[in-house]
């Protein structure tokens, strides 16, 4: 079915003696913009970390648009690809993070440019025309000339947003990216991530946030113990739990409860 | 006692004296260039993911550090030419400065490469950048401002060990110092604004390196 | 074969080397021990001194970690005899690793003791211990957490800095060294022996620091 983005099948993951990811299956179409919730060790972050091979899998495939991610099969051997064509791929997908990994030592636009001159080989004068357009996407075109340091936590995650779309890739992955945010800071985080939503980016969004989750996703997948528990729409999955895992982990979330 | 100070005989031959103190400066600054690319290569072996890298690099470090410099500096002037390397005074010297710091200096660039956050890096995989590419525009900036503060103090120690260069005859300043001393009887003299050279060196310098970490460090 | 050229002379000259290992130890512990004793005052000073004894503490150690141990030497060695105190050179060369030792240690102490976060001393006082009470009890004990890995550390710079009496023709190691190498013309041999010795004896003192630092660690 390669009008699927984004295909997993079967994937395992173990982190040395310990299985984390016990044969997760998903289908990704283009636009859709899929929560993934569960609790921690539910191995939600570690599947996200798969599919831009920032952690290997010992089992089963990832393909983004019909490209097989990391591996590939020679002489009937499953080998790891070569580490320049692993970060090729890397650059399909864009990827925000629970500590935002801002770089401390180059400003805002700096940070976002980066990736557009080393990576995407664009001219320095291209790089700031689309590094700014992004920022100002983001609401921080004023603090372009700023430091990590300098920003508060809400904007340091802002802008690795805009880090990460500047490469214009076909897949966002959030990874809890307002954890490690003071409450009041995360709500312009979120609606920055609505805004791009709407726009039809395809997004898939490990979080804790329940209500942006129920607002935001065209899908919602729980994940319970390496395994996909329950998926589905989200009005259908919040208020009418089909499982009792699904249903004892809502009750923990004051929106869901 | 019988001893009036006296720093005439001093003055006199204070520009042997700074000459000295050029060429000791001129030492350690050569020992600590090379030192440098000893001490980053041996620390990025240090913290490489293989063994065939990190049980050498560890050897090289205990080694040298467990063993007096003296040792080394008569070792590489007086052995090597045994082993067929013949190295002029000054060369041996700076070879042997080199190596010595190195060792150090692979600890303090080790430890500032590990205080530089691992999420760092995987942000910069997650947008694609090589792993030389991460290295170069995101580690290495950020481990140097971690190891200044280290690397100016090492520096300086390297500074005051140029005075064993004395010990093979080079003229550098405690050479010249004990030449003085020597020749003119003026002891106390000697030894005293000696010293005073060598600490107002080491405070400058410190000074210097003060300054060179407000510049370099990031706004916040 | 060279090696058993080596070998036999080494074996003749056991009593030498033997002699000189005895030396650089005596010189060793003597400078640690006494260098250990005035340090601690030198600390002290530095921390509680009233603000004239800081100063001076103060200025002591700034003057003397500012300048090279072999300057201290030669200033000890060529110094002493013009103001009356005729000392051989074993004696001169101890006095100035002692006066070394005791500038580390200070700081050592100094940087101990400060580290411990004001309130406990504020919580010994509410309690109505002592000012002695509440050093032998509450911060000496802390301080020596810190003291010991780095005390050890100073005892191994001071075993390295030994090496440096034989340029005023103490009869440590190194000096008996190198007249076996003046006799028998095997550089490349004995300054290698000469350096596995020092080695071994500061690499079993880093293992013993590295064990006491084990030992003197809080349970987690």
């Amino acid at each position: 079915m390669s009008n699927s983005l984004l295909e997993i099948e079967n994937l395992h993951k173990s982190f040395g003696a310990v299985e984390v990811l016990k044969g997760v299956d998903c289908r990704m179409r283009s636009g859709e913009v899929i929560s993934v919730i569960g609790s921690s060790g539910s191995g939600k972050t570690t599947m996200l970390r798969c599919i831009n091979m920032l952690e290997d899998f010992q089992g089963g495939a990832i393909r983004i648009d019909g490209e097989e991610i990391g591996y590939e099969t020679v002489d009937g051997a499953r080998k790891r690809k070569k580490e320049s064509e692993i970060a090729r791929q890397r650059a399909l997908t864009g990827m925000a993070f629970q500590q935002f990994n801002l770089f401390p030592h180059m400003s805002a636009i700096d940070n976002v440019m980066l990736g557009l001159v080393k990576v995407k080989r664009m001219s320095r004068d291209a790089a700031r025309a689309v590094a700014e357009r992004w920022l100002d996407r983001v609401g921080l075109r004023d603090r372009a000339g700023h430091y990590p340091g300098q920003l508060s936590g809400g904007q340091q995650q802002r802008v690795a947003i805009a880090r990460a779309i500047a490469m214009n890739p076909k897949l966002m992955l959030f990874d809890e990216v307002t954890s490690a945010l003071d409450p009041e800071l995360v709500s312009e985080v979120l609606q920055v991530i609505k805004a791009l939503a709407a726009d039809g980016m395809s997004m898939l969004i490990v979080t804790h946030e329940m209500r942006f989750a129920y607002e935001v996703s065209t899908r919602v997948i729980f994940m319970n113990q390496g395994r996909i528990g329950e998926e589905g729409d989200p009005r259908e999955m919040f208020n009418r739990p089909r499982t009792e895992r699904l249903a004892e982990f809502l009750k923990s979330s004051p929106f869901t409860k | 006692m019988g001893y009036t100070l006296n720093f005439a005989a001093v003055w006199r031959s204070f520009d042997l004296l700074l000459e000295g103190l050029a060429l000791s400066l001129g030492l350690a600054f050569a020992g600590i260039l090379i030192g440098c690319v000893i001490g980053l290569v041996v620390a990025l072996s240090l913290t490489a993911k293989s063994r065939l890298w990190r049980r050498p690099a560890r050897l090289y470090v205990t080694i040298i550090r467990n063993t007096p410099i003296l040792v080394l500096i008569l070792f590489a002037y007086f052995a090597l030419p045994e082993l067929g390397v013949a190295l002029s005074k000054t060369n041996s010297f700076v070879l042997t400065l080199a190596i010595y710091s190195g060792a150090y200096l692979a600890e303090v660039f080790r430890a500032g490469l590990l205080a530089v956050p691992t999420g760092l890096s995987e942000a910069g995989l997650a947008i694609g950048l090589r792993e030389s590419q991460i290295r170069n525009a995101i580690v290495l900036p950020l481990m140097l401002r971690n190891v200044l503060p280290s690397l100016g103090s090492t520096f300086i120690s390297l500074f005051k060990d140029t005075s064993l260069a004395a010990a093979i005859a080079i003229p550098e300043l405690t050479f010249e110092a004990r030449k003085i001393n020597v020749e003119t009887f003026r002891v106390i003299e000697t030894w005293i604004v000696t010293s005073l050279l060598y600490v107002a060196t080491c405070a400058i310098l410190a000074a210097l390196i003060r300054y060179a970490e407000r510049r370099l460090a990031i706004p916040r | 074969m060279e090696l058993s050229a080596f070998l036999d002379q080494a074996f003749a000259a056991r009593m030498a080397i033997l002699k000189g290992l005895g030396t650089t130890v005596a010189i060793s512990a003597l400078a640690i021990c006494l260098g250990t004793v005035l340090g601690v005052g030198v600390g002290l000073s530095l921390t509680y001194g009233a603000r004239p004894l800081r100063w001076l503490a103060r200025g002591y150690t700034d003057f003397i970690r500012g300048t090279p141990v072999l300057v201290l030497v030669f200033a000890s060695y060529y110094v002493l005899a013009t103001v009356g105190l005729d000392l051989p050179p074993f004696q001169a060369g101890v006095l100035a690793l002692t006066v070394f030792c005791s500038s580390h240690v200070g700081e050592i102490v100094r940087g101990a003791l400060q580290a411990i976060p004001t309130g406990q001393t504020e919580a010994a006082k509410a309690i109505g211990l002592t000012f002695g009470q509440t050093f032998a009890y509450v911060l000496a004990p802390q301080a020596m957490r810190q003291i010991l890995p780095a005390w050890v550390n100073t005892a191994a710079e001071m075993v390295k800095a030994s090496t440096l009496l034989s340029i005023i023709g103490v009869g440590e190691l190194l000096l008996r060294v190198q007249e076996l190498i003046s006799r028998t013309f095997l550089s490349l041999d004995f300054y290698f022996f000469a350096g596995v010795l020092y080695f071994a004896v500061n690499y079993a003192i880093e293992r013993f620091g590295r064990y006491v630092e084990r030992r003197a660690a809080l349970p987690t």
